[in-house]
């Protein structure tokens, strides 16, 4: 199979693979490890080496029927049962039913005396009957490179290792092979040199004390694998690898929209909100307001019935839920209900891949429709420039991946430029929705303005933001000759048009009473015309026959002058 | 070697007394190399031990269960099981001088 030269597309889609069940690994090795081949993992000591193959094992056995034998060259049984066990894994219980071999070969220098030829077939008959005891597909031999230091001859060792892996290939069982990364090369004993399948490499550096384990997969023959350094976590659960490339911008679009929980910011927002799916960023300098918006976001979110996940940075779960109850935001609920998970940690516990990798861990679990990231600025300063924005990218990318809505708070420092958003993170964003403190008048109020809003025909005015004992408001801000009121000036601003109103008001009410009084004063006129008229009319009614008469004639007259007029 | 009991019952010291010397081969089927750790082991014995010896071999391709418990990882491997402590001596035996070293028949050196 070594020989057999480049292999041809046919041969890589024929190339057969064992799931390693490690999140994760089996993404970046497009399948699993080469089953029937053996596969060197190398790195130096505390680094992983022992428990990735052990997990390769365990989920051979519990996932695919796969019987495994554990070869241990430097741990007896006990040591690695009792060290599996916090996985919650029994390896007793594995071994008795006959699942699981697990041979301690123990060699001490001291007591081995050289004397005349000798080859390895003691460890290849103990192997055998190992692997034939169970019918093992698996096999994992940690960390054969002791032998070189139990035996004298290291030739005989080398050319006995070099056959053991045919014979493991013959044998058709999937191997991994464990081996201490020497001085310049992958291991110290130079065994890539027999295992060239696949050669996974685990490192462990540490950058400015924050130290980051990290998996690259230096050649894997006859497949294609991911070429990138991959960080991996060890936890409680074993090991996960983040394939945390930038998945590209592939992601779909849904016009459905989601309430940012703030009714007159919805309104400012088209009136709908934000898009689902949307990154959100929120940026101010301290204490303008950023958690605020974020937690109305999530309430409204947890009241829909949807998971979110809040990752907080500055305060403890038990804080935020206390300091937002304060503003009337009810968070408590949606962590009764299981919808909310609030999960705190200092930026500084770990480096920023890790804290991409439990990102990406607890989304995966949880698989919330909203998460918050409060304040994102925390992880700036865990890395460099390129570092940093290539984490959010691939962060941005991932949460755009599960149409998750993201709002990222982002603290500006006081004295820059408020438009400056710490790595140019904005143009990674959405929406971007810009707090500010005003301050005049000898105070500090807090205004937010809509810098950005990509499809939402949004808002561009500034409005005033008010947090109350029931949350956020927003408020017109008046627009007078010397800028943007807000406050108390804004409120002596109301004061007076309330006062004008008023003045306004009264006279009006003067006029309407004026126009009564004169009413009443031509009412009192008319009716004393009217009692003239009526006197007049009594006494003329008393002279009645002479009078009726001349008025008899008068229309006769006056219809004759008018017949000749015409 | 051609049968292993055979061999074994007739490297047996005849007397019944305990034997200062407990010797086991471990060999995995007929090698060149086993055939002559044998000889060799039997002929060192003869010199050297006076009779006060018992050579087990145990064939591993028969036994492999055998292997863990004297943790055999080379081929012939001879264990000295008494006196204590328990030796190893390693090859197919044809440098008697480090045999007898590893035997403590012969002070070091």
């Amino acid at each position: 199979m070594r020989t057999k030269g480049k292999p041809t597309k046919r041969r890589i889609a024929g190339l057969a693979k064992s799931p390693s069940g490690i999140a994760g690994l089996d993404e970046i090795t497009f399948g699993g490890l080469p089953t029937g081949r053996p596969t060197l993992i190398c790195g130096s000591a505390g680094c992983g080496k022992t428990l990735l193959a052990m997990e390769f094992l365990i989920h051979g056995v519990l996932a695919q029927n796969e019987p495994g034998v554990f070869v241990a060259f430097e741990e007896s049984a006990d040591d690695l049962t009792k060290n599996v066990a916090s996985l919650g894994y029994d390896l007793n219980d594995l071994c008795a039913r006959k699942k699981l071999v697990i041979d301690h070969i123990h060699a001490e220098r001291s007591e081995i005396e050289e004397a005349g030829e000798y080859d390895l077939e003691g460890l290849f008959v103990r192997l055998g009957y190992a692997i034939d005891s169970i019918g093992a597909k698996r096999v994992v031999l940690d960390t054969i490179e002791a032998i070189f230091a139990a035996l004298p001859n290291a030739f005989v060792v080398r050319a006995e290792l070099r056959r053991l892996f045919r014979w493991l290939k013959d044998k058709g069982v999937t191997a991994v092979v464990t081996a201490e990364r020497g001085d310049g090369t992958l291991t110290r004993q130079g065994l890539e040199e027999y295992v060239s399948d696949c050669v996974i490499l685990l490192d462990h550096r540490t950058k400015e004390q924050i130290s980051t384990r990290r998996m690259r997969i230096i050649k894997y023959r006859g497949s294609a694998h991911g070429n990138n350094e991959y960080p991996f976590l060890i936890d409680d659960q074993g090991i996960s690898v983040l394939p945390i490339t930038s998945l590209g911008l592939q992601h779909k679009a849904t016009p459905e929209r989601v309430s940012s929980g703030i009714a007159s910011l919805d309104l400012m927002l088209g009136g709908k909100g934000y898009y689902r799916g949307a990154s959100i960023l929120v940026s101010g300098t301290g204490g303008t307001g950023k958690s605020s918006l974020a937690a109305h976001f999530v309430q409204a979110a947890c009241r829909r019935g949807e998971r979110c996940l809040y990752f907080a940075s500055e305060e403890s779960p038990a804080q935020i839920m206390r300091n937002m109850s304060a503003i009337g935001v009810d968070l408590a609920a949606g962590v009764k209900k299981g919808l909310l998970r609030l999960n705190a940690i200092r930026p500084y516990s770990y480096g920023l891949e890790m804290h991409l990798l439990t990102v990406h861990k607890l989304i995966s679990e949880f698989r919330p429709s909203v998460v918050i990231i409060d304040p994102i600025t925390n992880y700036i300063s865990l890395g460099d420039h390129l570092e940093v924005k290539s984490m959010l990218t691939r962060l941005i990318d991932f949460l755009k991946e599960q149409s998750i809505t993201a709002l990222f708070t982002s603290l500006t420092q006081g004295g820059s430029a408020l438009e400056q958003s710490e790595v140019s993170i904005s143009s990674l964003m959405d929406t971007w929705v810009m707090m500010r403190a005003i301050e005049n008048n000898g105070e500090r109020n807090r205004g937010l303005q809509i810098l950005k809003a990509r499809g939402i025909g949004h808002s561009n005015r500034t409005r005033e933001f008010l947090i109350t004992d029931e949350g956020i408001e927003l408020v017109d801000v008046y627009v007078g000759p010397d800028g943007v009121i807000t406050g108390s000036a804004r409120l002596a601003q109301r004061a007076i048009g309330e006062a004008a109103a008023v003045v306004h008001r009264q006279e009006m009410q003067l006029q309407l009473r004026d126009l009564e009084r004169k009413r009443e004063v031509m009412e009192a006129q008319m009716m004393s015309l009217r009692a003239k008229v009526a006197a007049q009319e009594k006494n003329s009614n008393t002279q009645r026959p002479r009078a009726s008469r001349r008025e008899e004639f008068k229309p006769k007259q006056s219809a004759k002058l008018y017949n000749e007029k015409h | 070697m051609k049968n292993t009991k055979a061999a074994r019952a007739t490297m047996k010291s005849p007397q019944a007394m305990p034997k200062p010397y407990v010797l086991r081969l471990y060999v995995a089927g007929q090698t060149p190399k086993s055939i002559l750790a044998l000889a060799n082991l039997k002929k060192i014995c003869e010199e050297h031990m006076h009779n006060d010896y018992s050579i087990e071999v145990i064939d591993l391709l028969e036994r492999p269960q055998l292997a863990s418990g004297d943790q055999i990882l080379a081929i012939p491997t001879l264990v000295r099981t008494l006196p204590h402590p328990i030796k190893k001596i390693i090859g197919d035996l044809s440098n008697t001088e480090r045999v007898l070293i590893g035997l403590d028949l012969r002070p070091q050196g």
